[in-house]
């Protein structure tokens, strides 16, 4: 038998223990917290450079990376609870005044194109493109609760359930997509299964064949066993995306640059500094590993200046980014 | 002489209490009495504190979409530029799993209470129930991944138009994941009928069949209706399963091959976006919360209350 | 109340009898069948996720850091999120809950705030988990400013099983006999000194039980912890539990962010390739050990001080 009086005592002593110094605390010497949140399209780059950066420091830097999409990110970036925001379009005015009543200055450092693909079941045969207006039908606010059938898009297709799936309403993805389809951005009907996390997109889209929905392109990618990509025609043509069609520019208007913004705050601790540094060193190689499309390495190394220069602020100034390619990207960079 | 050993062994037992050999033990003692009322009281403050937060939240939401909309728009589409707050298709997911999982774990559940109370010998039965017990004590993130990656496929098997998020198959693993809580509560009231009426069953000749279903079922009613009551709150309070394998869209709809959102997933699919603190989109998932916490508070005292009444007839 | 009606017509000639017992030997056969499906169900779970998992499982999964790369992946940081968890989960739910069964048992006169903390704990029980979770993103969270760290997620825990302690200290408690207390008094001893003495170390068992069933429970909880906000990528832990000087202890890891073992296997299921399920089964496989070790271990408590009390 345990004996009571010891029991008693050490529990009441780990109590007093824990209570004790927690309330008298010595915060002293944290390993230091990079804090980065945002888009989930631009996750997956910002998760090879987390993991990448803290195999390289051993564990001397911690980072955190959430998915809060890139609207949710920005309201915490704007408050200067992160040290760096994903983003899967550039700052928007709301954003920007939000940024500025919270006292947080940024750089903007454009890192990759997507190409935003338009994704259905391998077991939907009838499919293989899309007009930029049957697109418009499909998702446009007026469609809820009426277009919900495939022969109600395109005549010639079957007469089975037409299921959406796509971006939620706090992602960039979303954003940019309604601007670019609907013409408004944010202007959606509300009837689809709506996720920030483009995992349960592709796992939704592909295992039922009525469905069709927008994913990143380094969503389709990998999974191009289970995933069949729709071309767009927007008046040329149809287009499939690829490397290849978003640099040449032809893969329009679903290819858009992706970005991060720096807290320029943070970007004076060392290790935010060092992080910044290794990201556009990196680029060039983790970018393509994760299946976006890369920019020319000037963009990297113009990034970087800027960076080192203190060029804060935004080249886009919450103008519209849609049909923008990469050499637009780099020209207005460089005329910053 | 007595008396002077009996006070030494009390002052050996209050120890330390030699200077003030009368105060300081009753100071000590109803100090830790206070303590103990403290702790005791420690759960009406989580209590308060649930109601408080979801109620202040709701309030809030309540202000802005009227109680009528709430309750009567066909949609749910909060986030959106055109929102609408139309409880409806979340509750509708919530009871379309909730069924599917009773149709499986109320006549599993009762029938394994009847053989283990009425047919299996006393080894058999203890052997039986912590193995029985073990499914409830599988992590609920495990059942999702099970629901999703074995029994969705399985189905698909048989039902090739199956979407690879559905409810019927989050259904039937929120009833096999239930059948021990149905099945234990329900045994409990049927052992607690006395044996004299089986043997007065049996002494008329009937079969152990006849027993149970006509005599010790009815006697036990109230108890098992509680053991059912009980299996349909744990049903509608589910998450995981339905995050992992229901789908995430809320849809007004009663086809269980159908996916849909319920109101649990929807919690959990904002949570995963993490919506900024205070904004209309906030406010919705505590709106949701307090719904579902008042459908299960309906049926956990219905439940109480059922339980009560079979109490009494013995 | 009606018993049926089992006398009249059913007890007329031997064919008909025949038929019954053929039926009632059926019905337990129907019985016997639900109950294999059902453990039959859950064999098939644990095989699938055994057939599954148990590949991956290996000392690098164990000992390594999240990845983008499923055959680099491992739950380190998941593992020890947990056992840091379940600790601070212990720390609050177990010195309240035994705290609040102790009253009730032992010191609680039957009054109106008596009868508030007694239907309150009932129905918190009832309580489905994500609510717990709702409550703790504002209160926690938002209102205390906690964030989303190891101890808003032991808090969120310790609230979520208190009332599975309270309700099994108040069973052990209860089946001491009340001789035993007589006995104490009747010896001079206080209030304090027989509980202390007497009722908690002979209901030790039964505590120790309810503690441990009640972590186990928590520990597969996700829920709540996805609802105040779990990351979703951590590739590093938390500040060590201790320090350099004295006392050597450190509590600077109890504000860090957390992750545990079921978010990280919900994670794990919710990416589409299947290289992740199978880090997901791995996970999974895991805590199920986790979760079993702990029913075993309480099994093993009960049966150790069941043979040791003899009333």
């Amino acid at each position: 038998m345990l004996r009571p009086r010891v029991t008693v005592t050490a529990a009441l002593t780990i109590l007093l223990a824990v209570f004790g110094w927690s309330l008298g605390l010595s915060r002293s010497q944290p390993a230091p917290l990079i804090k980065i949140d945002g888009s989930s399209t631009v996750f997956p780059i910002t998760e090879a450079m987390a993991e990448e950066f803290q195999k390289e420091q051993r564990g001397r830097v911690r980072i955190t990376v959430g998915i809060s999409g890139t609207g949710g990110g920005f309201k915490k970036f704007c408050r200067g609870e992160t040290d760096i925001q994903d983003a899967s379009r550039p700052i928007s005015p709301s954003e920007m005044e939000a940024c500025r009543t919270g006292g947080v200055q940024y750089f903007e450092l454009p890192i990759a194109f997507d190409a935003l693909t338009i994704a259905v079941s391998p077991q939907a045969t009838w499919i293989d493109s899309l007009s930029l207006s049957e697109l418009k039908l499909m998702w446009e606010p007026s469609a809820q609760g009426r277009v919900v059938r495939w022969s109600q898009v395109r005549p010639a297709w079957p007469d089975m359930p037409l299921k959406l799936f796509g971006a939620g309403s706090d992602s960039g993805t979303f954003d940019y997509f309604t601007e670019a389809v609907v013409g408004k951005a944010k202007a959606s009907r509300g009837d689809y299964t709506a996720s920030e996390d483009d995992n349960t997109l592709v796992q939704g889209i592909s295992n039922d064949k009525h469905t069709i929905g927008y994913i990143p392109y380094a969503y389709f990618e990998p999974n191009r066993k289970r995933l069949k990509a729709v071309a767009i025609d927007a008046g040329k043509g149809p287009v499939l995306p690829s490397r290849g069609t978003v640099e040449n520019g032809t893969y329009q208007p679903l290819s858009r640059p992706l970005f991060v913004y720096v807290n320029a705050k943070s970007s004076s601790r060392a290790e935010v500094k060092r992080f910044v540094e290794f990201y556009l060193t990196q680029a060039s190689t983790l970018v393509p590993q994760v299946k976006y499309v890369p920019l020319p390495k000037e963009a990297y190394d113009l990034a970087l200046t800027h960076v080192k220069d203190g060029k804060i602020g935004t080249v886009f100034q919450g103008a519209s980014v849609i049909g923008i390619t990469i050499q637009d990207v780099l020209r207005r960079e460089a005329t910053q | 002489m007595n008396a002077d050993i009996a006070k030494t062994h009390v002052f050996k037992q209050t120890g330390e209490a030699s200077v003030s050999p009368i105060l300081a033990p009753r100071l000590k003692e109803k100090a830790i009495e206070l303590l103990l009322l403290a702790a005791a009281l420690m759960s009406v403050a989580i209590t308060a504190g649930i109601v408080g937060v979801l109620v202040y939240e709701s309030a809030a939401f309540f202000r802005q979409v009227p109680l009528w909309d709430f309750v009567t728009d066909p949609q749910w589409t909060p986030l959106f530029s055109e929102p609408h707050y139309g409880i409806l298709s979340l509750v509708s997911g919530t009871l379309v799993t909730t069924v599917v999982a009773l149709l499986v774990a109320i006549p599993a559940g009762s029938l394994i209470a009847i053989y283990l109370s009425e047919y299996a010998p006393r080894s058999i039965r203890e052997a039986i129930k912590p193995a029985l017990e073990l499914l409830s004590a599988v992590p609920t993130v495990v059942y999702g991944y099970f629901a999703l990656l074995f029994v969705t496929p399985a189905l698909q098997a048989i039902l090739p138009d199956l979407p690879g998020f559905n409810m019927l198959s989050a259904g039937l693993v929120i009833g096999l994941m239930i059948v021990p809580y149905v099945s234990s509560v329900s045994e409990d009231a049927m052992r607690a009928v006395p044996v004299s009426l089986r043997e007065g069953a049996y002494a008329l000749g009937a079969t152990r069949m006849q027993t149970a279903l006509r005599v010790v079922f009815p006697s036990a009613l109230s108890g098992i209706a509680a053991a059912y009551v009980l299996g349909v709150s744990r049903a509608i309070g589910e998450t995981m399963v339905v995050v992992i394998a229901a789908g995430m869209q809320p849809t007004l709809t009663w086809n269980p091959l159908e996916p849909a959102a319920t109101m649990t997933a929807y919690i959990v699919q904002v949570s995963l976006g993490d919506l900024p603190h205070g904004s209309i989109g906030y406010r919705t998932i505590f709106a949701t919360g307090l719904t579902l916490l008042l459908m299960t508070l309906l049926f956990n005292i219905a439940g109480h209350v059922l339980r009560k009444r079979y109490r009494q007839v013995y | 109340m009606s018993y049926g009606n089992v006398t009249d017509k059913s007890i007329d000639s031997s064919g008909r009898t025949a038929a019954r017992k053929r039926m009632d030997r059926l019905f337990a056969v129907l019985g016997l069948l639900s109950l294999f499906s059902a453990l039959m169900a859950l064999a098939v779970l644990l095989g699938q996720l055994a057939f599954d998992g148990a590949d991956r499982l290996s000392w690098q999964f164990m000992l390594s850091y999240p990845s983008r790369f499923a055959d680099q992946a491992g739950i380190l940081t998941a593992w020890i999120g947990t056992a840091l968890v379940m600790l601070l989960t212990a720390l609050t739910a177990v010195p309240l809950g035994v705290g609040a069964a102790l009253y009730l048992e032992e010191y609680a006169r039957r009054n109106l705030v008596t009868d508030i903390i007694e239907i309150n704990i009932a129905n918190l029980a009832g309580v489905p988990s994500i609510v717990y979770g709702l409550m703790a993103l504002g209160l926690l969270v938002y209102g205390c400013r906690l964030g989303q760290s190891f101890l808003t997620a032991g808090l969120t825990l310790a609230m979520l099983i208190l009332p599975i302690v309270i309700i099994a200290t108040r069973e052990a408690v209860r089946a001491v006999p009340p001789q035993i207390r007589e006995a104490a008094y009747a010896l001079g001893a206080t209030k304090w000194q027989t509980v202390k003495d007497h009722a908690i170390p002979y209901s030790m068992g039964g505590i120790l039980t309810g503690m441990i069933l009640a972590l186990s429970r928590a520990v597969g909880e996700t829920a709540p912890l996805i609802t105040v906000g779990a990351l979703s990528f951590i590739a590093f832990l938390p500040h060590p539990p201790w320090g350099p000087d004295f006392p050597f202890l450190s509590l600077q890891w109890i504000f860090d962010p957390f992750t545990v073992m079921p978010i990280q296997m919900f994670n794990w299921v919710s990416r589409p390739q299947e290289a992740f399920h199978v880090n997901a089964a791995a996970a999974g496989l895991v805590l199920l050990i986790m979760t079993l070790a702990m029913n075993a271990l309480a099994i093993a408590v009960r049966a150790r001080y069941r043979k040791r009390i003899h009333w």
